[in-house]
């Protein structure tokens, strides 16, 4: 197993760690069972996701998905956030090994989750479809 | 610095080792079976080089037989001796829940074929009660294998008592001795031993070499079909550098065994006393009956990956029993064993020295380490869990 000269760097300097105290979105997936847990806080004005920011506990993968899955969300409005899908954000890394796919789909999984979260509390209606997801995920 | 703790993984090749290898490419690279002086030197070569490991483990050298390697030998061992006592009619075998995979997948394979495995328990501080080894043997079984020490929590296990219960009920005992060949005194015939595997590279041998003892009257089936080597049982033209290198490797580590214990005792308790000052920190396997050399330790709240790859950034090695290193998203099947939980279990760090760290490096683990945790803690959302839970 080898881990991309882009994953060690996300892993090493992770962009956007901590929390958000005024978040308006939080989502949490993945659980300590499996080894790894995301939580994702999100800041948004106008539609517009002005501020992330992510707590992970989990392997290298997890540290660095969750650090570029917020990068490429960062300043983006919902509508694009929501679209970003677990293989860009394996492009963007220059590859997972394949064991740690699942990590990058913690990443999608969270965003959505934080994004739903929002909606939630401010009611706003959604397709539930677009939300489906094993909160419990298994291996 | 540079420190390297990853010996239980692999380690250095002793200069001894070296050293006695070179001439095997240089001008002892004859055929042993070549009846010519420079095959000669090499029939020689290897005849002192199982005169040397046999003497280390007090064997008749006539029962050392050398391998790939520990896997090779447990494979061979186990299967040989399950196939040979099938024959009468005995089909089943005795193990522990946390032998190492070249034992567990070996007795996967034999489940698959129609025998029967029991896993005895290892108890929270990871050793077999001899006991238990007596209560589980019966009419139809085969076998006895338990390992010497353990390869991730380095637990030494009473391998005198059991040999002695297997010796008596009439069960052949294998253990895979891997971990524990010249790291801690082994003596074949006052431990009733039957066959016991061992490789080179976790004693500062070259890798790609080991052994498997095994005892006289013990038929086991050929492994590799072909020329005469290793008494027509597993044919093929003799790594004779890497065979001469083990030697010289083992004898090294007895010859220094008792001066290099004292050494790593001491190290290995100033890490663990450092580890247990960490909080929610714990060491895992009995703290007496361990390797002189074995440090294994969980940390909650961080997983075991991400905390050996930022020692790695220090230049620390170590090994994590984490589940993300291996490829498999389990943790490890030895801290389970244990009793720990999966959240537990995910944190583990090894930390398996040898003679040639120094103090000093332990003192830049231990300075190393904590901030290194608290980065990962203050990130983890499950120590905000934790630290929730506390508070109630």
């Amino acid at each position: 197993m080898e881990y991309s000269e882009k994953v060690m760097e996300h892993f090493t300097n992770p962009h956007n760690v901590g929390k958000l105290d005024d978040a308006d979105g939080v989502g949490e997936v993945g659980n300590a069972k499996c080894g790894d847990i995301m939580k994702m806080y999100l800041k948004i004005e106008n539609g517009i996701i002005t501020d992330v920011k992510f707590n992970t506990y989990g392997c290298a993968s997890a540290i660095a998905t969750s650090s570029i899955a917020t990068d490429m969300i960062k300043g983006q409005p919902i509508s694009e956030a929501l679209k970003l899908t677990n293989k860009a954000v394996v492009e963007a890394l220059d590859g997972l090994p394949a064991v740690k796919i699942h990590c990058s789909v913690l990443a999608e999984q969270a965003i959505k989750a934080a994004v739903k979260d929002y909606y939630d509390k401010n009611g706003i209606e959604y397709d539930e479809a677009e939300f489906h997801f094993n909160e419990e995920h298994h291996h | 610095m540079k420190v390297y703790a990853d010996n239980a993984a692999t380690t250095k090749i002793s200069k001894k080792a070296l050293q006695a290898m070179m001439p095997c490419f240089e001008t002892i690279y004859g055929n042993p079976s070549s009846l010519h002086s420079v095959g000669q030197d090499a029939f020689h070569a290897v005849r002192d080089a199982r005169i040397t490991i046999a003497e280390c483990i007090n064997a008749d050298p006539d029962d050392v037989y050398f391998s790939s390697g520990g896997s090779e030998s447990d494979n061979w061992a186990i299967k040989g001796a399950a196939h040979l006592m099938a024959k009468k009619g005995k089909k089943h075998i005795i193990s522990s829940k946390f032998e190492h995979h070249a034992v567990l997948h070996t007795l996967n394979a034999l489940e698959k074929e129609g025998f029967e495995i029991t896993l005895l328990d290892v108890y929270e501080n990871g050793i077999v009660k001899p006991e238990d080894v007596k209560n589980a043997i019966r009419e139809d079984t085969a076998l006895v294998t338990i390992m010497y020490a353990n390869n991730e929590i380095g637990t030494i296990q009473p391998i005198g008592e059991i040999g002695a219960i297997c010796r008596e009920k009439g069960v052949l005992f294998h253990t895979d001795a891997v971990q524990a060949v010249g790291h801690i005194p082994i003596d074949v015939q006052a431990d009733n031993i039957d066959m016991m595997s061992f490789s080179g590279h976790k004693f500062h041998g070259p890798k790609g070499i080991g052994g498997l003892y095994c005892k006289k009257g013990i038929r086991l089936p050929n492994l590799i079909e072909g020329g005469a080597q290793e008494k027509n049982r597993r044919a093929g033209t003799e790594n004779v550098p890497a065979i001469v290198g083990m030697a010289a490797a083992l004898k090294d580590a007895c010859d220094n065994m008792e001066e290099n214990t004292k050494k790593l005792i001491a190290m290995r308790e100033q890490l663990i006393e450092g580890i247990l000052k960490i909080d929610l920190s714990r060491i895992n396997g009995d703290r007496e009956h361990r390797l002189p050399g074995n440090v294994s330790a969980c940390f909650e709240g961080v997983e075991g990956e991400s905390l050996l790859l930022y020692l790695d950034l220090m230049g620390i090695s170590a090994s994590s029993g984490s589940a993300c290193t291996s490829g498999s998203l389990d943790p490890s099947h030895v801290l389970l064993s244990i009793g720990l939980v999966h959240e537990v279990a995910h944190g583990s760090l090894r930390l398996s020295l040898c003679e040639d760290n120094t103090p000093e490096e332990m003192e830049y683990i231990l300075e190393k380490l904590p901030p290194i945790i608290d980065r990962l803690r203050d990130m983890s959302p499950l120590w905000e869990k934790i630290q929730k839970e506390r508070t109630k």
